[in-house]
């Protein structure tokens, strides 16, 4: 962290998007969080992802819950909605916001604390219900907020920064996800920007749950030897799957790669996302066999990242429930309360 | 790309853009640090230390570092969030670096920096100097010179030290008492004897007087004429510009006409027209061959004299002087416009339009200077060039006779007051070594130090809070005052409290911003936080293929390096830092997790006559 907050200039060559904003106006406060956080470069990718789709920052919702990765809505998109809900219960809030507005953009930011523990049940309904969100866990395998213990998604064998072996089962938030129905699953590593910002994009494009599981070490409690959430640890067993290109046209682009090598996907909106394969085994529309190929590479010691599984027709919580399509807080008193003889329609119907 | 070695003394050196641009090198935002802290003397002796000058220089200062300052850089594209300005539509600006360095000269306490002064020791070392006129050349070798014990004469036509400085600048630029103080302060080493009224009309005739060197830093002195048709006729009343401006600095002349044409764009033009409009001159007007943006005053220069109601009509080529009865009546011009050829070279070719006459009662001629050297025999061994312009080594100032040195507008033709001390300071060097039988090739680079500013996590030893504060502007005296009074100065100089606002927008360049990658995890947070994003980790590949991969793009590639690493070892990339627009922030060290970024200050002690110009005699541990 620093004292300071972040001086206004900005290079002179920074360039404004379609709304006319620059990089720098999706920033937040500075961040308090520990010098070379992982937390603070997933910040600036979503940063960077905003920047890039020209969202207009008002049209977006940040929700947290409890911990680092919770407090880091503060440190990006500084002129978005924001809410800082009790620990582990960000998921339903979100579902609620979301049932009421359906129209912002929901940026649901959490830890392997907040998410795999405390907040594990609400993790796994926002996800089965299929709420059109991005559910980012910023995952670094400890507590750091209460000096290094390990969390719930800390690796079997895994040592910590006092010399203990983690002799736990880890929880596999992947493969939960995956489980539970959420329709864009994808791991990266906050150490890796170029993978990571298409990713958020395509997440924030994706039309129904979105879950990242970034992991991010922890440069106080979890970044020594011994660790699998360190950058050294990181670095040398990341296998990724595949690398994405967002494509803002709506032409299939698939000129320039040899047959197989890439795999274009039409989203619900008629655009593409384009990945460049990187694993000849790995197919990201397959969730079963998603789930075997995560597993046996994560039974190696590897990290799998990239867009692991995508539906691209998935539909989201508000065609399960059929609901209304305008937001809640635009429909007027009449429609909102039609009054005794709707009431008694109703009644009638369910008699 | 090769990693950046930063044990060279010139790659950091460079950073400090407003530093390197000085031809002294003076230590910039060293002294701008002190003048915020309130600390004047110390500002004002980092600055004699390098210019000699610093309360004339705060006034008449050509200031190259100005236009390289990093601040005009780094405002560049950020004025629109800035507060409208009282002064206009705010736009990029340097730091105000001229006029701070006579903030710590107006706040010092005369007292105290002249017990800091260096003394002449009583015993002489034996030799004997010459410099053959006292202006801010010969000045500096005295001051050089002197407290090494040598024995320095300096000959002067004129009845006071100072030369150009006190001839020509007016005194409402440059008040006489600040030239007589700093004057003072060299004269006082002790050891230097000013031979004044003693006009030099032949170099052998001091060659004879058995000096061991003689420093020959006799300025430009001849202002160039302009031959037109009723030159002659008229010479009643065409003054040329520099002489014109000397005799007024001496009281001879104390009037002018009411219509006056200057003719000239250069800064002697501005001091000239600026001057006639103070001795009476009602209508008074620039007139100048190029367009105003070629015009070589500094753009200040011209503005204040454009404040003073003082028109500047360009692209007017001087036809003829018109004069009825041996009386000067006006000046006749053909309207020129600027045409470019495929090289880019300008040619003024005329408009076909009719000649313009304006009236006028007197004209001042400032078209140029030139130097002279007829008191010079050409037969005592030094060469002189095509332009009749002494050979003179550019290092060492030495002409082809080893025992006479040149600097100054006398070494190379007219340039300005610092270059002045920067010759100044190089003759003293190759004069010292000259007199010990050295080498003056082998000149030893400038002392560097590089200290860590790190107080704390998050302390430093400066202030790396950036102010977004736009220039601020110098108070001026009341017009009404200063044009009927030349002598009084119109400038008011920064108070503490403006020249504090100032000294905060310097962005402290000196300390650097160094890179250890053995210590780098590559997590990023640098990169991240970098207001500026300067910051690049990438592959490694030819300098403009790096440049290409650049998080922001290189704006003066040309000019600003790009400070690489060798690769990181757990990616292989390499770390590249493109130093243009870096704020010094020290915002990457803050977030560093491992100390691989530090900041440390970056202090480059030019080599001075005197031990340091001697090859380092090591001795035994």
């Amino acid at each position: 962290m620093t004292y300071l907050a972040k001086p206004k200039l900005h290079h002179p060559g920074l360039t404004k998007n379609a709304v006319g904003y620059t990089r720098r106006d999706y920033e937040g406060k500075i961040s308090t969080l520990c010098a070379g956080c992982g937390h603070d470069s997933i910040s600036a990718a979503i940063v960077q992802a905003c920047w890039e789709l020209d969202i207009q920052p008002h049209r977006v919702a940040k929700l947290s819950g409890i911990g680092c990765s919770s407090k880091t809505p503060d440190y990006f998109l500084g002129n978005s909605h924001g809410f800082n809900s009790v620990h582990g219960r960000m998921p339903s809030v979100l579902t609620g916001a979301n049932l009421a507005n359906r129209e912002l953009i929901y940026l649901g930011v959490s830890g392997d604390g907040d998410s795999a523990s405390i907040g594990l049940g609400q993790f796994a309904h926002s996800m089965r219900r299929g709420v059109n969100m991005v559910y980012i866990v910023e995952n670094n395998g400890v507590y750091g907020l209460t000096k290094g213990q390990f969390s719930a998604t800390a690796d079997k064998g895994s040592k910590s920064k006092r010399g203990v072996i983690n002799s736990d089962e880890p929880l596999d938030m992947i493969g939960m996800a995956l489980l539970l129905g959420a329709t864009y699953v994808a791991r990266s590593f906050s150490g890796d920007k170029s993978q990571l910002v298409p990713l958020i994009k395509g997440a924030i494009e994706h039309k129904g749950a979105a879950f990242i599981d970034v992991v991010s070490p922890c440069i106080a409690f979890n970044n020594h030897a011994g660790s699998t959430k360190s950058y050294e640890y990181v670095r040398q067993h990341n296998e990724a799957v595949n690398r994405m290109d967002f494509i803002e046209g709506r032409e299939e682009i698939t000129a320039d790669y040899a047959p197989g090598e890439v795999i274009t996907v039409e989203q619900h909106d008629g655009r593409f996302l384009r990945l460049k394969k990187l694993s000849a085994e790995h197919d990201p529309t397959d969730r079963v066999r998603t789930m075997n190929y995560v597993q046996e590479h994560a039974s190696r010691g590897e990290v799998v990242t990239g867009l692991l599984y995508i539906d691209p027709k998935a539909i989201d919580m508000h065609e399960h429930l059929n609901t209304v399509d305008t937001p809640l807080n635009q429909l007027d008193v009449e429609q909102l309360c039609p009054g005794a003889s709707a009431l008694e329609k109703i009644n009638a119907s369910l008699r | 790309m090769k990693p950046t070695d930063i044990t060279r003394p010139d790659y950091f050196h460079k950073v400090v853009d407003c530093q390197w641009a000085c031809p002294a090198h003076t230590p910039v935002p060293e002294y701008i640090r002190l003048i915020a802290a309130g600390q004047y003397d110390d500002a004002y002796m980092v600055n004699w230390n390098s210019n000699v000058f610093p309360g004339i220089l705060g006034r008449t200062c050509d200031r190259p570092c100005e236009p390289a300052c990093r601040r005009g850089r780094v405002e560049e594209g950020n004025v629109e969030m800035r507060k409208p300005s009282l002064h206009g539509e705010p736009h990029a600006e340097p730091v105000a670096i001229c006029r701070l360095k006579r903030v710590a000269a107006d706040n010092k306490s005369a007292h105290q920096v002249s017990s800091r002064m260096p003394k002449a020791p009583k015993k002489k070392n034996g030799k004997k100097i010459a410099c053959i006129g006292a202006g801010p050349a010969s000045l500096t070798v005295a001051r050089d010179l002197a407290p090494l014990g040598y024995e320095v004469t300096i000959f002067e036509s004129d009845q006071k030290g100072g030369g150009f400085m006190r001839t020509q600048v007016p005194r409402f630029r440059l008040p006489e008492a600040v030239i007589d103080e700093e004057v003072g302060y060299i004269m006082d080493i002790g050891n230097v004897q000013l031979k004044s009224n003693t006009r030099i009309e032949s170099l052998r005739s001091v060659l004879d007087q058995s000096f061991d060197a003689v420093f020959v830093g006799t300025g430009a002195p001849r202002g160039r004429d302009l031959e037109a048709p009723g030159r002659l006729e008229a010479a009643a009343h065409i003054h040329i510009g520099i002489d014109w401006l000397s005799s007024v600095s001496f009281g001879h002349i104390t009037q002018i006409g009411k219509n006056v044409i200057v003719l000239g764009g250069g800064n002697t033009a501005m001091d000239c027209c600026r001057s006639a409009k103070r001795l009476g001159g009602e209508d008074v007007k620039v007139i100048v061959r190029s367009g105003y943006e070629e015009m070589k005053a500094s753009p200040w220069e011209k503005e204040d004299a454009i404040e003073e109601g003082i028109p500047i009509l360009n692209f007017l080529v001087p036809k003829a002087f018109i004069h009825h009865e041996g009386k000067l009546t006006g000046m006749s011009f053909d309207k020129v416009k600027a045409q470019y050829d495929a090289k880019g070279r300008r040619n003024l070719v005329a408009t076909g339009e009719p000649e313009q006459i304006f009236p006028c009662d007197d004209v001042l001629v400032a078209i140029g200077q030139e130097n002279a050297f007829p008191w010079i025999e050409r037969d005592i061994g030094i060469d002189f060039d095509e332009w009749k312009m002494p050979i003179v080594d550019t290092v060492t100032m030495q002409s082809t006779l080893p025992t006479v040195f040149f600097g100054g507008d006398a070494a190379f033709g007219p340039k300005n007051i610092i270059w002045a001390v920067a010759h100044g300071h190089d003759a003293a060097v190759s004069i010292d070594k000259f007199c010990q039988g050295e080498n003056l090739q082998d000149r030893p680079d400038p002392m560097t130090n590089l200290i860590s500013q790190k107080m704390g996590i998050h302390e430093w030893s400066y202030d790396n809070d950036i102010s977004d504060e736009l220039r601020n502007r110098v108070p001026l005296k009341d017009q009404k005052i200063t044009l009927k009074d030349i002598k009084v100065e119109v400038e008011l100089g920064f108070d503490a409290r403006a020249g504090l606002a100032e000294a905060q927008r310097c962005l402290n360049c000196d300390v650097q911003t160094v890179f250890s990658e053995k210590l780098c995890i590559e997590c990023d947070a640098c990169v991240d936080i970098c207001p500026m994003d300067c910051i690049t980790f990438t592959p490694n590949g030819e300098e403009e293929a790096v440049r290409a991969t650049l998080n922001a793009p290189s704006l003066h590639a040309k000019t600003q390096d790009l400070y690489v690493s060798t690769e990181l070892k757990m990616t292989a990339r390499i770390m590249a830092k493109d130093e243009d627009v870096c704020l010094h922030c020290g915002l990457c060290a803050e977030r560093c997790p491992t100390g691989a970024w530090d900041m440390q200050k970056y202090l480059i002690e030019m080599t001075h006559a005197g031990a340091g110009c001697r090859k380092p005699q090591r001795k035994a541990a």
